[in-house]
């Protein structure tokens, strides 16, 4: 098939950006999305020219490198599939597409298609984790977990954390991302002890970075690759609200949220 | 030069608890005065970055992706083993010991592989407080399932992400030493130089990959932790950023590279489907405790739909050739097996270069038996995945496999405390060559490497610091200069070609050579013909390649090209292992020396690790024995008939 790409293009950080056009080619059905990328950025390193930059890494949908807008949709038109495993039969000869990266005000652009997620790590320090030490761990039969809370704890613990939540939503919260860490620890007994502390640090810490508040459209669900639920950030909100009705003293405290 | 392996004498049982009373202690006042730098988040990284930040230490990460949590460990599928014992199948440290070794063809050293599998149960009771949401029993204990060839079942998983949910349990604490100051994270940082002075390592030099800036980072000991190197075929199922520059550059600034001849074939990959191909995806092998294998036994029949090949025409080779095992044989015997019936023209789907290279894994009897949502319970997103790629769904046809690169059991040399021969420079997880001997068992990469990050590198490298003074070098010495230099150099070189060639196209053509003569089956002709070949194609790349951009900005073909450059030097040491290892042994299977299609070990004359001295890009280089000794496995023909 042949296609045309319309790829955002920008130098840099601060660089202004604008779509450019390229045709490419015998593209074939079996081809991933990112490959038929490869054959793009072969033919224009060829001609001198520079290729486009995207990120990606272990095009297996794990890593969550990957990730851009196609047609402004985050990795694209099939649910649940990251665009390093969309391949070109979901797509017809004489197709148009737009690719542009994810926006966000907490993602800057550095090139292209690639955006700064730091933000999601910093997210992640102030309590996406459990407190223990190496060597200071019980055995691990110690303590069972229900069937059920480990099922869920792990729908949770399956995000990539590739930012499509953000990049759907049109406030570009990031209440997908942190809610799923958040029930991910807080659904297992190992990260009972510091719930309420993991809730509130961590949506505090999302305020800061400057994602934008949830309003409920539910297109983070909607885009994310891994099926995260939507109910992670219901339940969120409650451990937020528990958490500081409790006011405990270990919370600094704030006003953020949802 | 002489191997120090300083491997404890005595009873193997207390050689490690004995080992770590003898060794030297650092008084947690004196820990922060010492700078640390791990190179690489993955599972060994991550693992010794967190836990040396929580004992004191002053530690600098750095990884090339753009978040530590990217690390190609995060891809790993199936599982982790552990000697817990929890099935009362009378698993035990000595058994999964034994396995190891005698799973690694008998060339790994007894005394690392006993304290892996003594270490393997900490790992499970780490994961678990940490919040790794591993597969339960509706009683709410851990549950276990068989893997690999192993006759127990002592593997623990998290559905078919155990990789994705062991990295993130390692990233989290490592995270949290970021938040604590104990750690200070570089993303997007290649490490281009290890730096050395007065025989010592004394840091490395980066380049930050989105300014392009050179800088120097000076610290009391470095720790490499960036993985193996199985993209030197191009094709394989590691991520497209996995390399061997780091250990490549510990490799010429002296440090020994053991065994790289040692390669694992993963038997259950997605078939290549075209040219334009970039990577494998691998499909967990756990897939193969349900799924029988088969191809037509007539090749007329290869072109044909799977379900109008009836049952008295299909060969399920694997349960004919070895009935004890049958499915579940280890992934070298597997994956041989393999090409040996596409070479005989049974292979199945689509011909890619005129052959068809695929072999069914068929899951009709196990829906048969427990029924679709039994094998979607335990296999769902495999199958989606499956799908995914290939349009087709394994519900309905049997899934197409064929063996792909996966895995590399050898890496730099190092001794028991994991220390290279550079004192100061220590190598961690699949970047060294220490514990699967000539062939890696199932689920035993994520326990090497998180044994090594969270409980074995933490209690040796206090030995080395115990002895050096702190703080001894700053990065304005000569040596941190030069290297710099040396970075800037080829920096410029590799922009200053203009020639015509891609550093993709040159990496596929080196790939495809290796596969082809350096990968699941060699011969001292082939070897000696890639050897020839190599050096032409490294001549050709420094004449002819084309790097777009310059190096003061994110340039990715910058970074493609000098990743590949370094492929270009290490494909050559691994062709010459190859050719000097004249024995099958593994993963390493010679032609020449076989019976009937099986591994013919050489124990009398290759019973050592090989460890290569770099002695320039175009001299030979030295080759260093380091004997193996067996005083509890009993060396003997690996049989899974």
């Amino acid at each position: 098939m042949n296609l045309t790409l319309n790829v955002w293009r920008q130098k840099g950080r601060t660089a202004a950006g604008a779509f450019e056009k390229y045709p490419v080619n015998d593209v074939s059905d079996h081809m991933s999305f990112l490959e038929m990328l490869d054959v793009l950025n072969e033919k224009l390193t060829a001609e001198g020219k520079d290729p486009v930059a995207f990120e990606h890494d272990c095009r297996e949908g794990i890593c969550g490198s990957c990730g851009f807008m196609i047609d402004g949709r985050p990795h694209g038109p099939m649910p649940r599939t990251t665009v390093c495993q969309l391949h070109m039969r979901s797509f017809k000869d004489g197709d148009e597409l737009f690719l542009e990266p994810f926006r966000a005000s907490a993602f800057p652009i550095l090139k292209d298609l690639v955006v700064d997620r730091g933000a999601f790590d910093r997210i992640v320090q102030a309590g996406g984790y459990v407190s223990v030490n190496t060597g200071s761990a019980p055995e691990a039969n110690s303590t069972p977990v229900p069937k059920t809370a480990a099922d869920a704890s792990f729908d949770n613990a399956a995000c990539i954390a590739c930012g499509a939540c953000v990049a759907a939503c049109p406030n570009g919260a990031a209440m997908l991302f942190t809610s799923a860490k958040v029930a991910h620890l807080n659904l297992l007994p190992q990260g009972e002890p510091e719930r309420y502390e993991r809730a509130t640090n961590m949506v505090l810490q999302m305020d800061k970075e400057g994602f934008g508040h949830c309003s409920w459209h539910g297109e983070c669900a909607e885009a994310c690759p891994k099926g995260i639920p939507l109910a992670s950030i219901a339940r969120m909100n409650g451990e937020f609200t528990v958490a500081n009705l409790l006011r405990s003293p270990h919370v600094s405290g704030g006003d953020g949220g949802g | 030069m002489e191997l120090k392996s300083r491997l404890p004498e005595g009873p193997i049982e207390t050689a490690w608890s004995r080992h770590k009373f003898n060794m030297k202690l650092v008084n947690p006042a004196n820990r922060r005065k010492y700078n640390v730098i791990v190179v690489g988040s993955g599972l060994a990284g991550a693992a010794a970055a967190a836990t040396l930040g929580e004992q004191g230490y002053n530690v600098a990460c750095f990884c090339f992706q753009d978040s530590p949590r990217r690390a190609h460990s995060i891809a790993a599928q199936g599982g982790i083993n552990a000697a817990k014992n929890y099935q009362n199948d009378s698993d035990s440290v000595y058994r999964l010991f034994y396995d190891t070794v005698k799973g690694g063809d008998f060339r790994a050293r007894e005394q690392n592989v006993y304290r892996l599998a003594e270490l393997s149960v900490n790992i499970i009771d780490q994961a678990v407080a940490q919040g790794v949401p591993f597969a339960r029993e509706y009683g709410g204990l851990l549950a276990n399932r068989s893997f690999g060839g192993a006759q127990v079942s002592r593997t623990f998983y998290a559905r078919g992400q155990t990789g994705q949910q062991l990295l993130l349990g390692a990233y989290q604490a490592l995270e949290r030493q970021i938040a604590a100051g104990r750690v200070k994270m570089y993303t997007r940082h290649e490490m281009l130089e290890l730096v050395t002075a007065d025989g010592r390592a004394r840091g490395i030099v980066a380049r930050d990959l989105t300014s392009g800036a050179v800088t120097s980072f000076a610290a009391d000991a470095v720790c490499l932790a960036t993985g193996g190197y199985s993209n030197v075929f191009f094709l394989s199922t590691n991520a497209k950023g996995c390399n061997v520059t780091s250990t490549w550059r510990a490799h010429k600034k002296g440090a020994l590279f053991a065994n790289p001849c040692f390669t694992q074939i993963h038997p259950t990959c997605i078939p290549q489907a075209g040219d334009y191909q970039s990577k494998l995806t691998l499909m967990s092998e756990s897939l193969r405790n349900d799924g029988r294998v088969w191809v037509p036994k007539d090749p007329a029949d290869a072109g044909k739909s799977p379900r109008d090949i009836p049952e008295d025409k299909r060969d399920y080779y694997l349960e004919r050739k070895y009935p004890s095992f049958g499915n579940l044989s280890p992934r070298d015997i597997a994956s041989r097996a393999a090409k040996i019936v596409c070479d005989e023209g049974r292979g199945v789907g689509p011909a890619v270069g005129g052959v068809r290279r695929g072999v069914y894994l068929d899951f009709a009897d196990a829906i048969g038996r427990v029924g679709k949502a039994g094998v979607s319970e335990k296999y769902g997103n495999l199958f989606e995945m499956y799908d995914r790629i290939t349009g087709e769904d394994p519900y309905q046809v049997p899934m197409r496999m064929y063996p792909a690169p996966h895995y590399t059991m050898g890496g730099l040399w190092v001794d028991y405390n994991l220390m290279s021969n550079i004192p100061g420079c220590f190598v961690l997880g699949e970047a060294n060559f220490s514990d699967h001997g000539a062939n890696r068992l199932g689920a035993s990469a994520l326990m090497q490497g998180l044994a090594d990050g969270y409980f074995v590198l933490p209690a040796t490298l206090p030995d080395y610091l115990a002895g050096v003074k702190p703080g001894g070098t700053d990065s304005g010495h000569a040596a941190f200069r030069d290297a710099e230099n040396a970075v800037k150099v080829k920096t410029e070189t590799l922009l200053g070609i203009n020639g015509k060639r891609t550093a993709d196209s040159f990496h596929r053509e080196l790939g495809y050579l290796m596969w082809d003569k350096c990968g699941m089956s060699r011969t001292r002709e082939g070897l000696n013909e890639a050897i020839t070949r190599i050096p032409q194609i490294r001549e050709e790349f420094w004449e002819n390649l084309a790097v777009p951009g310059s190096g003061a900005e994110l340039n990715q073909s910058l970074e493609k090209a000098g990743r590949v450059a370094d492929f270009l030097e290490f494909a050559e040491l691994m062709c010459v292992d190859a050719r000097d290892r004249e024995e099958s042994c593994g993963g390493h299977y010679r032609e020449e020396y076989q019976d009937d299609g099986e591994a013919r070990r050489d124990d009398a004359n290759f019973q050592y690790a090989a460890a290569w001295e770099f002695n320039g890009v175009d001299a030979a280089p030295t080759l260093h024995k380091e004997p193996l000794a067996f005083n509890y496995v009993k060396p003997v023909t690996r049989s899974y008939k």
